[in-house]
C-alpha cells in the first residue's frame, strides 16, 4: 500500500468530484434543503393540523333521549361542542366526516337520574380520526362534569360532602423530558434521515468513479498507470466516503441550524402549540455528535458496497439498476427501527442498519446504553471491513474490470 | 524491449465457451523499432497489448516489458510504458495541465520535476493554448494531443499504441503518425496495433499478422512482400490470414 498514491488518487477524484454538478447536488444541497425543509414542512403541517382541529367547536348528533330534555339542553348549552339535529344516516355521516361524533342518550336519561336507577351513553366517534377523536373527547368530558355535577346534588340532597364519593385525586404526570418524548416522535425520523442521506451521498460518486469510468474509458487509463490497483480502489473509496460523510455532516448541521432558528421563523405560540402536540422534538445536541460516530462504519460499509456494486456493472444505466433495489435494503430496517415497540436488545445490536436506527433514536433523546453503543460500533465495523476487503478485490479481478 | 514468449489468453464465457483471444504468441520488439500488430477487429490485438501493459494477466506464456517480466513487476512495467488507445480517455473535468500532472505524480514525479515537463510537453506538443482548459470542451486534436502527453508524461521507454487514429480526421491521425515516429527516433520500443494497411506500411519495421489469437505471420515489409509474392499489404495480409482461400471456396 502506497500512501502517497491513494492520497494522489484522492485528491485527483475530490477535484473532480467537486467540479461534478450532479455530485454538489447529491452531496450538498440535498442534504442542506432536505432536512430543514422536510422538518418545517412536518413542523407546519402538524402544527397547522392539530391547531385547527383543536379550534373546531365540533358538530355532534344526539341519537336518542327524546324524554330527556335536561340532558339534550345541557348539551346543547355546551359550547365546546355544535349540536346538529338528528338525522338517520348519523354513521353514514360520521364515516363521511360530515359529523364528528354522535351520541345514544337512553329516552328515559332524565327519568333514570332521578331515580337513580343505573344508566348508561355511549359515545360513537370514527377511531383514529383526530378531529372525530377531538369531539368524543369533548363529549366524554361533558358527560363526565355532567355526572360529577349529578352525584354532588345528589350528596348536597342528603346533606353529604362531595369528598364521600371522591375522598382523593389522581393526577398524572410527565417525568420525562421533553426531549425524550419528542426524540421518540419526530426525533426518530431524523436518524432515518441521515442512513438515508449517508447512502444517498455515496450513490452518484460511487458510479462516478467506477462505471462511469469504465463507460467513458478513463478506467482504462488510469489502469495503465503504475499505481496499484489497491491503491486505486482505497483512492476512489476515501472519496466516496468523503462524499457520504459530508453529506450527513451537513445534515447534521442543517438540522441544528433549523432548531436553532425555529424561533424566528414560527412565533411562541406556534411553538408552544406544536411542542403540547407532539411535534416538536428538542434533540440532545451531545445525542446527534454520537449519531454522527455510530454512522461513521455505515458509511464505510455502504460506500464499500456501492462501490463494488458500482463496479460490476458496465455503465451508469447497469450500476443504478443495482444500486437502486439496495435503497429498499436500507429503509425496510431503518424504518422498522421507527415502529413502535421495536427496542435495542443484543440481538437486534447486530443487525445492520436497523441497529444504528435504534440507536439513534435512543441517543437524539439523551438515552445512552453504552454498552449496546460499542456492540453496534463494533459489528458494524465488522461488516464494513467485509465489505471493503470485498471492494479491494472486486477492483483486482480483470473479468470485473474489463467485463463486456 | 519487449520480449513476449508464448503468450496465451483464455476467456471463458458462460454462452460461447473458452475463447483463445490470444493463442501461442511469440514475438520481440527492440528498441529503436516500431513493431506493428496486424489484424482484424476481434483478431486479438488488443488483447495482446493489454496482456503487455499488465492491464490483464496471461493464462499461459510469459512476457518482458522494459527488462521486467509482466507478471512479476506489473507496477515496473506500467512504470516503463506509455499506453495510448482510443479507449484510453481523459478526464472531462480536469484541465490538460491537471491531467498530465496527475499521471506524473502517480508515475512518483516531484513537483519542480512535473512543472518542468509540463512546459516541455507544451512546447513539444503545441498545448499552451488550452493548456488550462478542462478536457470536456476540447475538440479531438486537443485531445489527442493531451493523451499524447499523458503518455510521454514519464518519458517511457516503451511505448505501446492500439488503434489510435481510429475514428479520427485526416490531418490529427498523421500527427499521431509523426509522434510514433518521433518515438522511434529517440530509441523508443514502439509497438503499434492497427487494422490500417496503409499505416503499417508507412511506420513499421517489423509487421507481426494476428488473426483469430495467432500470429500467422511475421517479418519486416520487404520480407512478407517476398514471402506471399505480394506488393499490396493488403493482398499479404489477405493471404496470411487464409482469407484468399476462403474467399476462392
Amino acid at each position: 500500500m502506497n500512501l502517497h498514491n491513494i492520497f494522489t488518487v484522492y485528491r485527483k477524484e475530490l477535484r473532480d468530484s467537486l467540479r461534478d454538478r450532479r455530485t454538489l447536488i447529491s452531496m450538498i444541497v440535498i442534504p442542506t434543503l432536505m432536512i430543514p425543509g422536510l422538518m418545517t414542512f412536518a413542523f407546519v403541517v402538524s402544527s397547522k393540523v392539530i391547531n385547527k382541529a383543536r379550534e373546531e367547536v365540533p358538530p355532534v348528533m344526539v341519537v336518542g333521549g327524546d324524554q330527556s330534555p335536561l340532558v339534550r339542553a345541557a348539551l346543547a348549552a355546551d359550547a365546546k361542542v355544535r349540536l346538529v339535529p338528528f338525522a338517520g344516516n348519523w354513521e353514514q355521516q360520521i364515516s363521511d366526516k360530515q359529523l364528528r361524533a354522535a351520541v345514544k342518550i337512553p329516552a328515559d336519561f332524565d327519568a333514570a337520574l332521578t331515580q337513580g336507577v343505573p344508566t348508561e351513553v355511549k359515545i360513537l366517534n370514527y377511531e383514529g380520526e383526530l378531529r372525530s377523536g377531538f369531539a368524543a373527547g369533548e363529549l366524554r368530558n361533558f358527560f363526565n362534569d355532567y355526572r360529577e355535577k349529578t352525584v354532588t346534588a345528589r350528596l348536597a340532597g342528603r346533606g353529604l360532602p362531595p369528598t364521600l364519593v371522591k375522598p382523593f385525586e389522581v393526577k398524572t404526570e410527565n417525568v420525562a423530558p421533553p426531549e425524550k418524548v419528542g426524540g421518540n416522535l419526530i426525533g426518530g425520523m431524523i436518524p432515518y434521515m441521515f442512513i438515508l442521506l449517508c447512502f444517498s451521498g455515496a450513490m452518484y460518486p460511487a458510479m462516478d468513479l467506477t462505471a462511469v469510468e469504465k463507460e467513458r474509458g478513463t478506467m482504462e487509463t488510469i489502469l495503465c498507470s503504475p499505481v496499484a490497483r489497491t491503491d486505486l480502489v482505497l483512492g476512489k473509496f476515501l472519496m466516496v466516503l468523503t462524499a457520504s460523510l459530508t453529506t450527513a455532516v451537513i445534515s447534521l448541521t442543517s438540522t441544528g441550524v433549523t432548531f436553532a432558528a425555529r424561533g424566528v421563523f414560527f412565533g411562541a405560540a406556534d411553538l408552544a402549540a406544536a411542542a403540547k402536540a407532539g411535534a416538536l422534538p428538542t434533540l440532545d445536541p451531545a445525542g446527534l455528535l454520537l449519531v454522527l460516530a455510530m454512522v461513521f462504519p455505515v458509511a464505510v460499509l455502504f460506500c464499500a458496497v456501492l462501490l463494488a456494486v458500482s463496479l460490476f456493472a458496465k455503465t451508469i444505466k447497469e450500476a443504478t439498476s443495482y444500486a437502486t433495489p439496495l435503497i429498499i435494503l436500507i429503509i425496510i430496517p431503518a424504518m422498522m427501527g421507527l415502529l413502535p415497540g421495536v427496542e435495542l436488545n443484543a440481538r437486534l445490536a447486530m443487525v445492520p442498519i436497523l441497529n444504528i436506527a435504534l440507536a439513534s433514536k435512543e441517543l437524539v433523546s439523551g438515552v445512552f446504553h453504552w454498552n449496546y453503543l460499542a456492540l453496534i460500533f463494533g459489528s458494524t465495523c465488522v461488516y464494513a471491513a467485509v465489505a471493503l476487503a470485498l471492494c479491494v478485490r472486486m477492483f483486482n479481478r480483470e473479468d470485473v474490470l474489463f467485463r463486456t | 524491449m519487449i520480449e513476449a514468449l508464448n503468450l496465451t489468453k483464455v476467456f471463458h464465457d458462460k454462452k460461447r465457451g473458452e475463447i483463445r483471444a490470444v493463442d501461442d504468441v511469440s514475438f520481440t520488439c527492440q528498441p529503436g523499432q516500431i513493431y506493428g500488430l496486424l489484424g482484424a477487429n476481434g483478431a486479438g490485438k488488443t488483447t495482446t497489448l493489454r496482456l503487455l501493459a499488465t492491464l490483464l494477466r496471461p493464462t499461459g506464456g510469459r512476457a518482458t516489458v522494459a527488462g521486467f517480466d509482466t507478471l512479476a513487476e506489473p507496477e515496473r512495467v506500467r512504470a516503463s510504458v506509455g499506453f495510448l488507445a482510443t479507449s484510453t480517455a481523459l478526464y472531462g473535468r480536469l484541465t490538460a495541465r491537471e491531467t498530465i500532472a496527475y499521471f506524473a505524480r502517480l508515475n512518483g514525479m516531484s513537483d519542480p520535476a512535473i512543472a518542468e515537463r509540463v512546459a516541455r510537453l507544451a512546447d513539444e506538443l503545441d498545448l499552451h493554448e488550452f493548456l488550462d482548459r478542462r478536457v470536456e470542451k476540447f475538440s479531438t486534436g486537443m485531445k489527442q494531443k493531451t493523451s499524447i502527453a499523458r503518455t510521454l508524461v514519464h518519458d517511457p521507454a516503451v511505448l505501446i499504441f492500439d488503434e489510435p487514429t481510429i475514428g479520427l480526421d485526416v490531418m490529427t491521425a498523421r500527427n499521431i503518425l509523426r509522434f510514433v515516429r518521433d518515438c522511434r527516433a529517440r530509441g523508443k520500443t514502439v509497438i503499434y496495433s492497427t487494422h490500417v494497411m496503409s499505416e503499417v506500411e508507412k511506420i513499421c519495421d517489423t509487421i507481426g499478422i494476428i488473426h483469430h489469437g495467432k500470429l500467422v505471420a511475421e517479418g519486416s515489409l520487404a520480407a512478407l512482400r517476398e514471402r506471399f509474392g505480394q506488393q499490396d499489404m493488403e493482398e499479404i495480409f489477405v493471404r496470411a490470414v487464409g482469407a484468399d482461400k476462403e474467399e476462392a471456396a
